[in-house]
């Protein structure tokens, strides 16, 4: 019972259960929040490609799209890396 | 018009049917018309925890089938006659009643009722949507472990996807001495991390399990009991009155408290 009672004394606040589960707690719901639906992430990949397309031209191969989380700043974003092949001037813009 | 509202929570065994039994028998008590619906399809419950599982004969199948008529369905209480309840199936059969089915149900009780309280199944699948498919409002019930905070929080997602954004929170089972040690989210923990507006406190009680034994909400106890004040404060805050949380210290003293209690009691 002593026992017991000094390690409590000397154990610090965040190794008690109930830190570690809101940790955990919170990264998993920062995830289940961004799950979108792949039809639509699948979408909007496509029409920003279609956009980006028109001033640049592309590297198909090299498309990266990707959601990503931080849960230092509790934000969400959208990563794209899109290679470009070269830039096509428009004379009408 | 009635205010209709559904009981959720995704995960199942948090105590969504207890809550509803309970909370539907305070409003009944407060002197509302409430009409309790068992969504839960083929695994009923709610009328094993009001005790009127050998009155059920009729159920919403048979009305929407035309065999009997709306009055039939509805079970009157054995303690209060404001409250009845209506099962959507029996338990034997695996017929499922439509969604459509459920909606014109409920607009032919909206007359009759203050309050419609919908028992959702647990999970995400058809039956969920079915209930909340004539909600306004919702309650979401969770406990305060990872499991079911997880679950609540997809529910919640849902519910406001389809447009029913009059979500409140309930918070079951909790163990204060477990919270006092850290060793458990707290009421604080839970409402933050889900983020919406909190509607009620219930403590851990083995009294709602001789409650169920018995078949008789907690509420109808005579004896005084923390679920069953918190219970009582749910439905007097759905009803709009300002009433603040009780604290659970006061409950559950530590030992020191509670000698300090004695002490200056018997002075």
């Amino acid at each position: 019972m002593f026992t017991k009672f000094f390690i409590k004394l000397l154990k610090k606040d965040y190794e008690e259960s109930r830190y570690n589960v809101k940790k955990r707690l919170k990264s998993i719901l920062a995830h289940d929040r961004l799950a979108i639906n792949s039809n639509i992430l699948e979408k909007m990949h496509m029409e920003i490609l279609n956009v980006v397309s028109k001033y640049v031209e592309l590297d198909p191969k090299k498309i990266e799209f990707s959601v990503e989380t931080d849960n230092k700043i509790k934000t969400i974003s959208l990563i794209a890396n899109i290679s470009i092949k070269r830039i096509i001037y428009l004379d009408k813009v | 018009m009635a205010r209709v509202i559904v009981i959720t929570s995704g995960k199942g065994g948090v105590g969504k049917t207890t809550t509803t039994a309970n909370l539907g028998m305070c409003l009944a008590k407060l002197g509302y018309e409430t009409i309790l619906i068992d969504a839960d399809t083929g695994l009923r419950n709610l009328d094993l925890l009001l005790g009127l599982e050998n009155r059920v004969i009729y159920t919403a199948l048979e009305v929407v089938s035309g065999e009997c008529r709306l009055e039939q369905a509805l079970i009157k209480d054995k303690h209060y006659n404001r409250l009845s309840l209506l099962s959507t199936s029996q338990n034997h059969t695996k017929n499922d009643i439509s969604e459509d089915s459920i909606c014109f149900l409920i607009n032919l009780l909206h007359k009759k009722a203050d309050y419609i309280l919908i028992d959702s199944p647990a999970g995400i699948e058809k039956g969920f949507y079915r209930a909340i498919s004539s909600a306004k409002e919702a309650l979401v019930i969770t406990t305060p472990e990872i499991t079911s905070v997880r679950d609540a929080d997809r529910v919640i997602g849902l519910l406001q996807s389809h447009n029913i954004n009059n979500i409140s929170l309930i918070i079951n089972r909790i163990r204060h001495k477990m919270i006092r040690q850290n060793e458990m989210m707290s009421v604080q923990d839970v409402t933050e991390v889900l983020a919406i507006p909190l509607v009620g406190v219930i403590p851990e009680d083995e009294k709602v399990i001789i409650s169920t034994n018995k078949g008789e909400p907690i509420v109808l106890e005579e004896h005084f009991s923390v679920s069953s004040l918190a219970f009582e404060d749910i439905a007097r805050r759905l009803n709009g009155q300002d009433i603040g949380f009780k604290n659970l210290d006061y409950f559950y003293p530590t030992h020191l408290e509670f000698l300090k209690k004695i002490f200056f009691k018997s002075f």
